[in-house]
């Protein structure tokens, strides 16, 4: 079998909603994942540097601010320059339609929407990393 | 401190010594135990024939267990005037007000910020002018964090979730042409209230309001539900509370109608909690309040009749009414016998409800019009003093004007048409609706009594405790969606292939730069002198013990920032940070 894959949350942006982060991060580590949580409020940098220093194969962003069009794409700008390109990033949240795909332009693999079940998050992860 | 729930120790109105009333009451408790052993029997005799219930668990949304049938026999015990009462007396269980509805509607408060100051008071004059009767302001979330709008952390963040106020200026222009003697204004802000109340008072004395006489409103100020589920904190809460209890006092002496405190369950609610838990810790987070208020040298009398609470109205319509009928009567039980409170007043618990946005679908959204008229006519045959119902597209964006109204014209429809307001708490003395409620009651006492264990609701945050026991619900219910034993209509049953995504409210980020061009405009026409001069004064008074909202209000007369003003508490008080655990 694989190895352990290891996840980091993350969130970024102000706000303190942090109910969805959570679950999806118990939900995860239940799934057999390794996963690490950044906490609250945290800047595009420090987001990048936690991702390449857990050595993490993912990274989950959940925002609920309505500032994910500045600072998710900020985030994979990031990990591109720390040679992390390789890193899948993922998001959920409370995100608009007509935003979606320009947040996937910018290196947002995935975007899961309220109401998406943590054995969606689960099976795409392990499709998604089974590749890699 | 020991709490004991008193109204549960009175005698009850047993039988009487003559004779005929005792044998009366004894052959009724007869008849009425005889009966529900018929219906037992009925019950597993029907449940044998049809194989059993259709499904396997009849819980709450809380995942309470509900009684199947509730009789006399089960509730002979509660004391009907002891534990139920009239509507205005002690224990309050059946409402504050002896005139219930009759006496006054309930406040229709829509909740609204977004953009620029500019943007929301036009939104406010539209609200104003559907009928509403209350104003209720969100800020974004740099505000709400003490940060001014061109700060790096307010990055794409600026007018997002609620009005940007970086200061005075923003705040003039947000309430122009609103008198502020007139209309009651509610404001959620918690970390950085004081400075936004300082900035309301400043407003309404610029235009001509006698501010102890006329001003009116309410602030959220509830600094501890946001460490336990909210997370909007920035000191560590022991200072936090300090500035909370400067609050109480200034206003009890200079602002003697306004709500200082609302003491909130609705967040630790969307934040996953149950019923029970919303319940419990929001009322043991008021009695924290009222011990450091005490503490701090303020006779309980003086500002516990300020105090006022808000709470989440879900889906479960029962379990919601009791939980608001046992608040009432908890707080009373502990202002009057832990506090010893003397003041009526004092022992009423009134409050705001909000409709639970969590509870809210994106999957076929019209839904959400009907979940949300469910759970605003629980909050009134609850007794809410006030009522913010959501608007169908929350979990999408911020409300659009079309959906604001619909969520205002669904209270105008509970209020005029549905003829719940006729009759005060028309729901007392329901068998079902009496247990719920003592089972609400006596779960919130039994928190209490673990949370005393450790020290109080400070410890308690300090030691995880509310966050543990909230995390671990919110992981339970999603569990019990996912497995298929709770269901949401459109989400996990009964979805549409193709919906279409309706219409929202999208606010692009040329609200930032502007609000940033404005606060540049505005640094460089206040006197900079006085900005250093109130700041500085502020300083000294933080680091010593005198009372902050004096000082406050100078720095915000003299333009300074809520940047600024929250720069001075973050060096004096330092700054509080949670263990990322999950």
């Amino acid at each position: 079998m694989s190895r352990i894959r290891r996840i980091l949350i993350a969130k970024p942006g102000l706000d303190g909603h942090d109910r969805g982060a959570k679950v999806v991060a118990r939900a995860l580590r239940d799934a057999g994942f390794e996963v690490v949580y950044t906490g609250l409020r945290q800047t595009p940098d420090q987001i990048a540097s936690a991702a390449v220093q857990e050595d993490v194969d993912a990274v989950g962003l959940s925002i609920l601010s309505g500032a994910h069009n500045r600072l998710l794409p900020e985030i994979t700008q990031r990990l591109r320059e720390a040679g992390a390109a390789e890193i899948l990033v993922f998001a959920g949240g409370i995100i608009p339609d007509r935003d979606i795909p320009g947040l996937k332009a910018a290196g947002i693999d995935e975007i899961f929407l309220p109401g998406t079940p943590t054995t969606l998050i689960v099976d795409y992860l392990n499709r998604r990393l089974s590749a890699a | 401190m020991t709490v004991r729930d008193e109204t549960r120790n009175a005698p009850p109105p047993g039988p009487g010594t003559a004779r005929g009333p005792a044998t009366l009451r004894e052959e009724v408790e007869r008849r009425a135990r005889a009966a529900r052993e018929r219906w037992e029997a009925a019950r597993a005799k029907a449940e044998a024939e049809s194989g059993g219930p259709w499904k396997r668990d009849f819980t709450t949304v809380s995942g309470l267990e509900v009684p199947a049938l509730v009789g006399p026999e089960q509730t002979g015990d509660i004391d009907p005037v002891g534990e139920i009462g009239i509507p205005g007396e002690f224990p309050y269980t059946r409402g504050v007000h002896p005139t219930g509805y009759r006496g006054k509607l309930w406040t229709m408060r829509q909740f609204a910020g977004f953009g620029s100051a500019a943007d929301t008071n036009e939104r406010f004059k539209f609200l104003l002018a559907q009928g509403q009767t209350g104003l209720s302001v969100a800020f974004d979330l740099p505000t709400l964090y003490g940060y001014d709008s061109d700060h790096p952390m307010a990055n794409g963040e600026v007018g997002k979730c609620g009005v940007a106020i970086d200061s005075l200026a923003d705040m003039e222009r947000l309430f122009e042409g609103i008198p502020l003697g007139e209309v009651t204004t509610s404001m959620t802000i918690n970390s950085t209230a004081p400075i936004l109340f300082a900035m309301y008072l400043a407003v309404a004395e610029k235009q001509g309001v006698d501010v102890a006489k006329s001003v009116s409103g309410t602030l959220q100020n509830d600094i501890l539900k946001e460490y336990i589920a909210q997370k909007e904190y920035i000191y560590p809460p022991r200072p936090s509370m300090r500035l909370i209890t400067d609050q109480f006092a200034f206003a009890a002496e200079r602002v003697p109608r306004w709500n200082t405190i609302s003491i909130s369950g609705y967040h630790i609610r969307e934040a996953g909690s149950t019923a029970l838990q919303e319940l419990a810790f929001t009322l043991r987070d008021g009695i924290e309040y009222v011990e450091y208020g005490v503490r701090a040298g303020l006779p309980v009398d003086r500002f516990a009749p300020r105090l006022s609470f808000f709470f989440n109205s879900h889906n479960d319509f029962f379990e919601e009414i009791a939980k608001f009928r046992a608040a009432r009567r908890i707080w009373a039980a502990v202002m009057r016998d832990r506090f010893g409170a003397a003041n009526p007043r004092s022992w009423m618990l009134r409050f705001h409800t909000q409709t639970a946005g969590c509870s809210l679908t994106a999957q076929q959204p019209v839904n959400n019009v009907v979940r949300t008229a469910i759970q605003a006519l629980a909050a009134v045959l609850g007794g809410t003093q006030s009522l913010h119902t959501n608007a169908l597209d929350e979990t999408l964006a911020l409300p659009t004007e079309e959906s604001a109204r619909i969520a205002l014209r669904t209270q105008q429809i509970l209020a005029h048409e549905s003829g719940v307001i006729n009759s005060i708490d028309p729901l007392g003395g329901s068998w079902f609706v009496e247990e719920m409620t003592r089972r609400m009651v006596d779960g919130t006492f039994d928190y209490f009594r673990r949370i005393d264990e450790l020290g109080g609701m400070v410890e308690a945050i300090e030691a995880g405790f509310p966050q543990r026991e909230i995390m671990d619900a919110a992981y339970a219910y999603q569990r019990a969606v996912e497995r298929g034993e709770k269901l949401i209509v459109g989400v996990n049953a009964f979805q549409l292939e193709d919906e279409k995504s309706p219409e929202i409210l999208y606010i692009d980020d040329a609200v930032g730069a502007r609000q940033v061009s404005d606060l540049e405009a505005m640094r460089a026409r206040r006197d900079r002198g006085a900005v250093a001069r109130t700041l500085d004064a502020l300083k000294d008074g933080a680091a010593g013990d005198a009372n902050t909202m004096p000082l406050i209000l100078d720095c915000v007369r003299a333009y300074a920032t809520v940047g600024e003003i929250s720069d001075v508490f973050r060096d004096v008080f330092g700054t509080w940070e949670e263990p990322a655990a999950f």
